[in-house]
């Protein structure tokens, strides 16, 4: 992770993890989408679950187990996109407790395809418009970035299961 | 408000999405229990109005990263219908392995990852011991075997790419489908133990009620036509006259009652209702194991779940077989748009999955219904907690125990809150 300093244009600042005999602590949200991409890390598990695990605490994963309450994390790792005033509150808290936030999927890293709602028109428009103020979302569907400072990306709909352990094997090593 | 005996659970985990429960009790008796599902809405039915017909496919996949197939094989038949389209017998083949494939990926996820936690009394499967951890590793097996499976069929597991209007665009090489039999013949007795874990697991939770699912004569999961365990049985475009949507004024998701009750659907309908058509081996395997069917307790859709995996494994094997050795790289059937409208019904992991379609002279959508299978069960599975909440009161369990038995009740049911929320229907006030 040090080698990021000589980055051309780090991405303000960025707290840097040290290395550790103890495990990285690795929390997983989902926000507004399709939850494919962490479908898709979950088949990576099948292939890499032990190598992984002696070196990653999975504290915060809904699908997987219970939620108790949102801990300090080194890797946040966050799919889909923001579509309320709650999700915009949560994905701050998860920034201030984590050291990385990795957006996965263009849900987090654009916001398609949940955004497909901003351009809407006539009477589709009304009556999507109708359900947005009952369901007390957002004008427009926002990707993460737009919200809070995010530190890396993995790009794709959904993310590309090679690429998917590579990064893992990088924030791992 | 009544004596502090209300229950409500939040962020709901071990399932797809998001969701809470509120359940009113006084006296001893539930008076209201409202399962909300708080997944946020996505609009996909507005969106996809005014789309190109070819484009529909691909999008609809997204409504679900978990049935992803399911959604996208949905839509696929619903446009080959509405332009007459008929496809060759290997592209069936090659859909029924695309459908099987991510079958098995979702049931292993849910029974190794969501429900085996519970049967043996842990948080997760991070919180198994030694001997428990095997299953996890036999869970990713499975797994993988459909993941491979997926992929070599679809491109990829999620949102699959190869599989369009009228055919494939690319095909499996023969040495890939070799593997994938070693893969799904590996993975044969690791399903049986789970089959037999779930046998044994006596949660028992029962009520009478209707079950509907898309039955045929191989047990494949895209065509047939629809049979309920009260007796009613339809041709797939007619769903419209059986299936009433309910509003949920608390929830981001709709309900949906058949002929005006509530009814399930899932592995446990397709077990009730169509079993005997099932593959020979896996019948000739799991025989012992039948005699629980039909069956109305819900727990119980769980044991559905792993005998499935082994009917998707032994059909997709039979299947590879047979392509194996006369795969042709056939070109997609041409398409010719007309204004049409057509049903398209396939079996989902979690249930029946209806599609209908308005499309005008130059192939662009007009209008869309879409009925999802988590929705079809919403009002079930409301009613189930509440008769079963109380049963549990009358064992004078207390409420944080009440808590996660009803948890494991919803679990049962597999729900996924992705799919459940991202339509859009008008007729609400």
């Amino acid at each position: 992770m040090k080698k990021q300093k000589n980055v051309k244009k780090p991405i303000k600042k960025s707290k840097t993890i040290k290395k550790t005999n103890k495990k990285l602590r690795f929390g997983f949200f989902s926000f507004t989408c399709c939850e494919g991409c962490l479908v898709v890390f979950i088949e990576a598990l099948n292939k890499n679950f032990d190598k992984w695990m002696k070196k990653m605490d999975i504290t915060t994963f809904r699908a997987l187990k219970p939620f108790k309450k949102l801990e300090k994390l080194d890797y946040a790792i966050v799919e889909g996109s923001i579509s309320t005033k709650s999700e915009m509150t949560k994905i701050k808290e998860i920034r201030k407790m984590s050291k990385k936030v990795v957006a996965i999927g263009s849900g987090a890293i654009n916001g398609y395809p949940s955004n497909q709602r901003n351009n809407l028109k006539g009477s589709e428009l009304q009556k999507v418009n109708k359900l947005i103020k009952r369901f007390h979302q957002l004008p427009k569907i926002v990707p993460i970035k737009q919200v809070i400072k995010v530190d890396d990306e993995i790009p794709g709909c959904p993310v590309d299961e090679k690429m998917i352990i590579t990064k893992f094997n990088s924030y791992l090593k | 408000m009544h004596g502090g005996e209300d229950i409500s659970l939040k962020n709901i985990s071990k399932i797809e999405g998001h969701t809470h429960l509120d359940i009113k009790i006084k006296d001893g008796k539930v008076t209201g229990c409202r399962l909300k599902v708080s997944e946020n809405k996505r609009f996909f039915t507005s969106a996809v109005k005014g789309m190109e017909y070819d484009l529909v496919p691909n999008l609809m996949s997204r409504i679900c990263g978990t049935c992803s197939s399911a959604h996208s094989l949905c839509a696929i038949e619903t446009i080959e219908k509405a332009f007459d389209i008929k496809v060759t017998k290997q592209t069936e083949q090659l859909r029924d392995l695309l459908i099987y494939s991510g079958h098995l990926r979702d049931h292993a996820m849910h029974l190794y990852f969501f429900c085996l936690p519970d049967i043996f009394e842990k948080d997760s499967v991070f919180d198994f011991n030694k001997q428990e951890h095997e299953f996890v590793h036999d869970g990713l097996d499975v797994k993988e075997a459909g993941n491979f499976l997926s992929t070599i069929i679809g491109g990829r597991a999620v949102h699959p790419t190869n599989s369009v209007i009228g055919g494939f665009l690319s095909f499996p090489k023969k040495e890939e489908m070799q593997q994938a039999i070693e893969k799904l013949q590996k993975v044969r007795d690791k399903i049986l133990k789970i089959i037999k874990i779930f046998y044994d697991d006596k949660k028992t939770f029962k009520r009478k009620t209707n079950y509907v699912a898309l039955v045929n004569k191989d047990g494949n999961m895209l065509r047939g036509y629809i049979k309920t365990a009260k007796g009613t049985e339809i041709p797939e475009e007619k769903y419209g006259d059986h299936l009433q949507k309910v509003i949920i004024p608390y929830s981001t998701a709709s309900g949906f009652t058949w002929e005006s009750e509530d009814f399930m659907v899932g592995a446990l309908a397709r077990l009730n209702l169509n079993r005997e058509n099932f593959n020979k081996n896996t019948l000739r395997d799991v025989s012992r194991f039948l005699d629980v069917f039909p069956c109305n307790c819900v727990f119980n859709n769980n044991l559905a779940q792993a005998i499935e995996m082994l009917h998707e494994t032994d059909s997709s094997i039979e299947i590879l077989e047979n392509l194996k050795n006369n795969l042709k790289e056939e070109k997609p059937v041409p398409i010719k748009p007309k204004k049409s409208e057509a049903v398209g019904v396939v079996e989902a992991p979690r249930g029946t999955l209806y599609y209908h379609f308005k499309i005008d002279e130059t192939g662009k959508i007009i209008d869309v219904d879409i009925c999802i299978p988590t929705q079809q069960n919403v009002i079930h599975m409301e009613k189930d907690i509440a008769k079963y909440v109380e049963e549990l009161l009358a064992k004078k369990l207390n409420k944080e125990k009440i808590s996660l038995e009803v948890e494991k009740l919803i679990r049962a049911y597999d729900p996924c809150m992705s799919c459940a929320t991202h339509f859009l229907k008008i007729n609400w006030l």
